[in-house]
């Protein structure tokens, strides 16, 4: 229902008496909170779902009977299901995330290790996505509106369609031997300077890049055919104030939702580019802890990575809030 | 509503048959070439392991880690097996395992999706918010999460990568679903009697049927990439199995010394990616909707102009000045021309109506006055003058000033023409402020001024708020107050009040009325309602077929001299229309302006067809009063000629329209 | 013999603190053969009323009663049928006309007999049976309501609700479906409630009419009565508002 149901006699009857504001951050909070408990609980079952015994399956077959029994009294597997729960609901709020059933080290610390560098590859390639996609893509709907320009049009399309299908790790692995083989210009592997950030980032980022840029141009072609604009072109404005003022504006809005789609991917694409060019961060981890059958580290992996999707979320639906007042009034 | 563009955009009621839509995808290059590309691929993958499966087992350790040479096309691996030949090979597992993938996700998926109409209200709520929630992850960390739990290996991972995909599928799937449901004919269908299920089976499931596949295309396109990824990262296919994904890592360990081992299966992983991706893109632009082809040939020379005498009756120097003013379209099957040769002026504070039904080109005429029809679009004239002012020269900056202080618009639907997301007042102010130099305040303080002198209450406040606190009326109110910033000589309204409660357009009309005596402003106002433009305007111009058929005084409206004028008004019921008579009716429909007929475009609908009227189309002439008609037997109508024929048309039970 | 009685029905979507009165206490009589015009400006709630009248909307209050019995909403024998506003929604595009409107043939019918019947309710519309075949697509709008007619009559309603169906017509067609009601009418005796924005459309077709406004009627009777000499002042503002006549 909308917040002012108008009548056919004009004067807006307020039928709502909350504040439609708040009635959508409260909602928007409860589906977040919803949304950790989830979360939470998915990494919690990480341990019972799998078929087995976790700890024998980490050790080994060959481990001794009384060492298997130790670790798992040390994990807590041998208490009820319930408190289990309780523990591990416990552990999250106050940092303990458990030990590592290979290094015997804090969770929690391998985690404050392995975090930085991914947290510093996702937020460059963030950064390279919006700033390529963003004037690109508003560029190409201005240049080709109306079925301008034709030849370009088809140019950015196949660039951007072949672009966006290549994966990442993929693509990687095609820049390590362009350009770190062949050319010998950047670094293979590792984290170790400035310079070694290119690669990885670049491979991380022109995928959505790409895709992004297409929703960006096709947001833009629809704004402009859009009566509002019609609207600020017979108002006679410069086509800099139309374009600037009235078409970006919404296409940018109407991209939000499926960009920040595109940027939790771009979360979940440093596991895989991680791998190629050993970057030291939890893909990796996450990665060699699964092989490994650690799963301490695997559920605090998991739960690090959840949480930083439903930040993006938040984060998206709080801008889209602010852009558009009208989604605010819709979802009260 | 934006003009609809003819030729240019097939509207979803009146797509061709199922079969012609899939045929023209394949028509289409990027359509051949990504069917093709994937038949290729799905080929490969059910003939490669006869061709080549020897060989890509063939264990040779004199040949390890060799480079590519004649024998081995991309290299060996660590055993010395020819790379190239478990390339081809691994086209069968990978396909595979991603199909079974993409199978679970659809089958998973629709159920889930279906959860809300098959469950009822409050179980499927329940299942809505949870796929919800799991559409937030991003499919990659479902995918790890389910492969931890599932296990290791390729059964776990097509486990694995099925359920992460059902959760967007549900979406989709319910998303579609809803809007069908939603549809008049499934509600009539559920009045009808018929049952829930029976609703899903025969009318949901068809209509959803293409979009799904075709996202199912796409998703299988997406599992194979997931595939290799989990395979690449070592969680996917084991060995002794191998998929591009391990072929890949296991290239990558080797990538400085014979990179063509890595190369090769990630060349294989793109162009697969790419044939479903592009096939499914390809399928859906076709299903879609189809764009206008072609550019609009440079038209030469001998114009379709209407032979014009004269112009309309026009006192003094006329504010708007029309003549031979075409717009022309691109179309599937050549130019189309939804206005031809419409020759018409305005005079100083004079209102003219154009009346006219679908396909009578009434509103692109204002647009193409108003200089606000764009490409694909092409406006000719030979003469647009307003004020004086030849409009079809000089670039939009030249005019500027003139049209936007003096010309003001009104469109159809004020909702979406003002934008949502500013306020009223910053929107009437932002024209004054370029064309005028008025500065922030200043031009606030006009825009609060307008508001008050088009009756809306509370300018102050209301120019504040944004159109959605606006009812209907008020925001039209507030597109005539932000046209009247300047000092318009003339008002160009399109379909003003249509959207408009009948009470409601009373006041807009009563208050377009007055500005036109206080101010002396000329109004051009278009409307499919013959009785509003009666109302209001002093003259009417009657469209049909993109041309103007009459050009008489409003007054003597009842007294057209052309068949269609005739037909118009006495197929429009009014509060005195005889009860005893069936409703006349005009027989045929309204001409689609891809299909303009040479001739009279109203011979097929008019009792006084003649052949001379199929051959020769009429030209507009002006009698002595200066009004104009366009018709052969113009002097049969005047004397009540079709008036018989409407009524029987009335009554009569054939099949007419 | 088939009366339908709106009995103080009222129908409210939402909660109490936050919800939205469409229908407030509407009582309203359809008398068996009669067309009963309901005329109205948006948000006025008679769209709701229909919706109401068919099951497609929740009745919060009150009862709608055909012939003193609560007009039943499950699945099967539905004797109150509905044609819709929007010509090029209300047939499935995938389906043909034929078929649309054997649809609404009540179940159990032999098949032989329901094509017969779906022959002869195309004649009954003006529309040539051999169409029977055809899909929407290849129909004219006025066609298409023809055919939405006829499906609504194949389920042998008693009453028949008609939401705005000539408002998204080209005003020169509108003729052809105003004509075929009244003939229904006159020749077959079908109860009709006829809800329009329009009043000379309605003025037309029905013999009753009644005017609502914000979910309640604020003035009902004979046609003439109301509209040559209303008794409320809303009824007297619609009528002025109406443009003038042409002839």
């Amino acid at each position: 229902m909308t917040a002012a149901a108008p009548t056919a006699t004009g004067t807006p009857s307020r039928r709502v008496t909350d504040n439609p504001w708040l009635t959508f951050a409260v909602r928007r909070t409860g589906r977040l909170l919803v949304s950790l408990w989830v979360l939470v609980t998915a990494s919690f079952l990480i341990l019972h779902l799998i078929p087995g015994d976790p700890v024998r399956a980490a050790l080994g077959p060959t481990a001794p009977a009384a060492l298997v029994a130790a670790r798992r009294a040390s994990l807590g597997l041998d208490r009820p299901l319930w408190e289990q729960y309780l523990d591990h609901l416990r552990g999250i709020v106050t940092g303990d995330l458990g030990s590592s059933l290979g290094s015997s080290l804090p969770v929690s610390r391998i985690i404050g290790q392995r975090l930085p560098a991914t947290l510093e590859l996702a937020l460059l390639a963030f950064l390279v996505v919006v700033a390529l996609a963003v004037p690109v893509g508003a560029a190409m709907g201005v240049l080709t509106r109306g079925g301008r320009r034709r030849g370009g049009e088809l140019a950015f399309s196949s660039t951007s369609t072949v672009l966006g299908a290549v994966p990442d790790f993929v693509l990687g692995v095609g820049f390590v031997y362009l350009f770190s083989v062949t050319l010998g210009w950047l670094p293979v592997a590792g984290r170790t300077g400035p310079s070694s950030y290119v690669l990885p980032v670049l491979a991380l980022a022109i995928g959505p890049a790409a895709a992004l840029a297409r929703i960006v141009r096709v947001e833009m072609l629809t704004a402009l055919r859009s009566d509002h604009v019609r609207t600020a072109r017979a108002k006679r404005l410069p086509a800099w104030q139309v374009v600037l003022g009235h078409a970006l504006p919404h296409a940018l809005t109407a991209s939000i939702t499926l960009g920040g789609l595109l940027l939790s991917a771009l979360v979940a694409g440093t596991v895989l580019v991680e791998n190629v060019f050993s970057w030291p961060g939890l893909g990796s981890t996450i990665v060699s802890s699964i092989l490994e059958k650690d799963y301490p580290v695997v559920q605090g992996v998991v739960l690090v990575y959840g949480a930083g999707v439903l930040l993006v979320n938040l984060l998206v639906d709080v801008v889209l809030s602010l852009l558009d007042p009208r989604s605010v009034i819709r979802e009260s | 509503m934006t003009t609809v563009v003819p030729g240019a955009l097939v509207p979803l009621a009146d797509r061709p048959a199922a079969r012609g839509r899939w045929g023209s995808v394949l028509r289409t290059p990027v359509g051949i070439g990504a069917a093709v590309l994937l038949a290729a691929v799905l080929v490969l993958a059910v003939v490669a392991p006869f061709v080549w499966g020897a060989r890509a087992e063939a264990v040779d350790t004199d040949a390890i880690l060799q480079g590519s040479s004649a024998a081995h096309l991309v290299g060996t691996d660590n055993l010395g097996r020819d790379l190239f030949a478990r390339t081809m090979v691994a086209t069968g597992l990978s396909v595979r395992l991603a199909l079974t993938a993409t199978l679970l996700t659809v089958v998973l998926g629709m159920l889930l999706g279906a959860a809300p109409l098959l469950l009822g209200r409050r179980a499927g709520r329940l299942v809505t918010a949870g796929i919800d929630i799991a559409v937030a992850f991003p499919g990659l960390l479902l995918a790890l999460f389910f492969a931890i739990v599932f296990g290791v290996g390729a059964t776990g991972a097509v486990l694995a990568i099925g359920v992460a995909g059902a959760p967007v599928f549900a979406r989709l799937t319910s998303t579609l679903a809803a809007g069908v449901a939603s549809r008049d004919y499934v509600l009539a269908a559920r009045v009808a009697g018929v049952g829930r299920f029976r609703v899903l089976l025969r009318h949901v499931l068809p209509n959803i049927a293409e979009p799904l596949v075709v996202n199912a295309t796409i998703g299988a396109g997406g599992a194979l990439l997931a595939f290799a990824g989990l395979s690449f990262l070592g969680l996917g296919v084991q060995a002794p199995d191998y998929d591009w994904g391990r072929l890949l890592q296991d290239g990558l360990s080797g990538i400085y010394r014979h990179p063509e081992a890595a190369l090769a299966p990630g060349l294989a992983i793109v162009v697969a990616g790419l044939a479903f991706n592009l096939f499914g893109e390809a399928v859906a632009k076709g299903i879609g909707l189809t764009s206008a082809t072609g550019v609009v040939a440079r038209r030469t020379a001998g114009s379709d102009q209407q032979p014009v005498t004269g112009r309309g009756p026009v006192a003094g120097e006329p504010v708007l000045d029309v003549e031979d003013l075409s717009v022309v379209f691109p179309g599937a099957h050549g130019p189309v021309r939804p206005v031809r040769g419409v020759t018409f002026s305005v005079g100083r504070g004079e209102a003219v109506g154009v009346v006219g039904e679908s396909g009578s080109g009434k509103s692109l005429t204002a647009l193409a006055v108003a200089r606000l029809v764009e490409a694909p679009g092409e406006v000719t004239a030979a003469r647009l003058d307003f004020r004086g002012t030849d409009l079809r020269t000089g670039g939009d900056r030249a005019h500027r000033r003139l049209l936007g202080t003096g010309f003001a618009m009104v469109f159809q639907d004020p909702m979406t023409s003002l934008n949502p997301t500013q306020r009223i007042g910053h929107q009437l102010a932002e024209g004054a402020r370029r064309h005028q130099g008025l500065s922030r305040a200043a031009g606030l303080a006009r825009a609060v001024d307008r508001l008050r002198s088009v009756r809306v209450p509370e300018p102050e406040r209301r120019s504040r708020q944004y159109p959605h606190e606006f009812s209907g009326g008020m925001r039209q109110r507030a597109m005539i107050g932000m046209g009247l910033m300047g000092e318009p000589a003339l008002i160009v309204a399109d379909e003003p009040t249509t959207a408009l409660d009948v009470t409601v357009q009373r006041s807009v009309l009563d208050l377009l009325a007055a500005i036109r005596r206080s101010d002396d402003v000329a109004l051009l106002l278009i409307s499919h309602d013959v009785a509003v433009v009666r109302e209001v305007c002093d003259r009417v111009l009657v469209m049909y077929a993109g041309r103007i058929v009459e050009d008489l005084p409003a007054d003597r409206l009842a007294a057209g001299r052309h068949p269609y004028t005739r037909a118009l008004v006495a197929t429009v019921p009014d509060m005195a229309v005889d009860l005893d008579a069936p409703l006349p009716v005009i027989p045929g429909r309204p001409v689609d302006p891809s299909a303009q007929p040479p001739g009279c475009a109203y011979a097929a609908r008019c009792p006084l067809a003649s052949d001379r009227c199929r051959a020769e189309d009429p030209p507009l002439v002006a009698d002595a009063d200066g009004r104009r008609v366009a018709c052969w037997h113009a002097d049969e109508v005047a004397a009540g000629a079709v008036d018989g024929e409407l009524a029987a048309a009335g009554a009569a039970r054939e099949e007419v329209a | 013999m088939s009366e339908l009685v709106f009995d103080d029905v009222t129908v409210r979507y939402g909660n109490a603190r936050t919800g939205h009165t469409a229908v407030d206490g509407v009582s309203l009589v359809v008398p068996d053969g009669a067309v009963v015009g309901l005329v109205g400006e948006s948000g006025s709630g008679k769209s709701t009323l229909a919706k109401a009248a068919v099951g497609l909307a929740p009745i919060t209050g009150g009862a709608v009663l055909l012939d003193g019995v609560p007009v039943p909403t499950r699945p099967g024998r539905r004797p109150v049928q509905m044609v819709f506003q929007d010509p090029y929604s209300s047939l499935d595009p995938r389906m043909t006309i034929g078929d649309s409107v054997a649809e609404a043939v009540p179940r159990g019918t032999p098949r032989a007999e329901r094509r017969a019947e779906v022959l002869r309710l195309l004649e009954l519309v003006d529309l040539d049976p051999a169409r029977a075949r055809a899909y929407p697509a290849q129909l004219s709008g006025g066609q298409r309501q023809r055919v939405a007619v006829a499906r609504a009559l194949a389920a042998r309603p008693e009453v028949v609700v008609a939401d705005e169906i000539t408002s998204a017509l080209d005003v020169s067609i509108q003729g052809t479906v105003l004509n075929l009601v009244r003939r229904l009418q006159r020749e077959l005796g079908t109860s009709m409630l006829f809800i329009s924005h329009n009043l000379a459309v309605v003025r037309y077709v029905a013999s009753t009419i009644a005017v609502m406004r914000e979910g309640r009627i604020v003035e009902q009777g004979p046609a003439e009565q109301v509209l040559g000499d209303p008794a409320h002042d809303y009824t007297r503002e619609l009528l002025a508002a109406v443009p003038g006549a042409v002839r």
